[in-house]
């Protein structure tokens, strides 16, 4: 095996402004990419410090889907049902949930303890899940 | 002409999907359905109608299964009694818990406890539960 690192992963958004409100204004990530290649707008995201860890923030359409079945992922994506999902870890779960709390950012789960750590879980405006976790020493 | 109607889907499920996503985190308390349309900004009837259209199930039932996976992971995982977890994860009594309990995962609360055991978990997780209670 001569792969070494995951560097972009994707998600679908419905519309990569507002994802850059959500992304960029509320969970304090970076762009770092945003170019319109003619065909797409490529646009991604990183932490802060990581940008070696890239998220690309895709709107679905043409010409990678034809209409009918980018509606198809809009309307699965709107209803939580296609599958983008972020794990991101924290130094202090409590005080990251009650930042996005006062950001006004969807919980669907509350910070609890669990086995791995204590983590909670929001939404983004569109559908995706996103977990945030502080997670325990492994071991 | 599919352009506004697809929107119009699209802007519903995310509706009801913000009513669902307000029942996992809020599955300890009593369903208010009134509350939950309101979070979806739909009346009470098309709540339930369209939240089945979306989801396959009404709200009703999938805030029973979301309180009954609690129940499943409090059962394995802390030594809290069947009476307590049934409190904590939001049913308000026992004859229903455990109806609901056996129904969904078809055997009783205390039954699934004996059968599954504590699952391995970091030991320094199990000595934080275990440990006996001098307050409270």
């Amino acid at each position: 095996m001569t792969m070494n690192a995951i560097s972009r992963s994707q998600i679908y958004v419905l519309d990569q402004d507002e994802a850059l409100d959500f992304y960029v204004g509320k969970l304090g990530m970076e762009v770092n990419t945003d170019q319109d290649l003619g065909f797409m707008r490529w646009l991604t995201v990183n932490l802060p410090g990581d940008p070696a860890r890239e998220i690309l923030l895709e709107k679905p359409g043409p010409p990678a889907l034809d209409p009918a079945t980018a509606a198809q992922v809009r309307e699965l994506l709107t209803k939580g049902a296609l599958g983008g999902y972020l794990f991101f870890t924290t130094d202090d779960a409590h005080k990251t949930y009650e930042d996005l709390v006062a950001k006004g950012v969807d919980i669907y789960d509350e910070p609890t303890e669990r086995p791995y750590g204590i983590d909670f879980g929001i939404r983004d405006p569109f559908g995706n899940k996103i977990r945030i976790g502080q997670m325990h020493p492994q071991g | 002409m599919g352009e506004p109607m697809s929107r119009a889907v699209e802007e519903s499920n995310r509706a009801m999907l913000r009513a669902r996503d307000a029942m996992d985190r809020s599955y300890a308390e009593p369903l208010d359905l009134p509350a939950l349309a309101r979070v979806a900004h739909v009346s009470e009837a098309h709540f339930i109608r369209t939240f089945r259209a979306t989801f396959g199930e009404t709200p009703h039932r999938y805030l029973q299964r979301r309180r009954v996976e609690r129940a499943m992971y409090l059962l394995t995982q802390t030594p809290q009694d069947v009476t307590e977890i049934c409190f904590a994860v939001g049913f308000s009594s026992l004859g229903t818990f455990s109806r609901t309990f056996r129904r969904i995962v078809g055997e009783s609360p205390t039954e699934y406890r004996r059968r599954r055991g504590p699952t391995d978990v970091p030991a320094c997780f199990t000595k934080a539960w275990m440990r006996p209670s001098s307050f409270g």
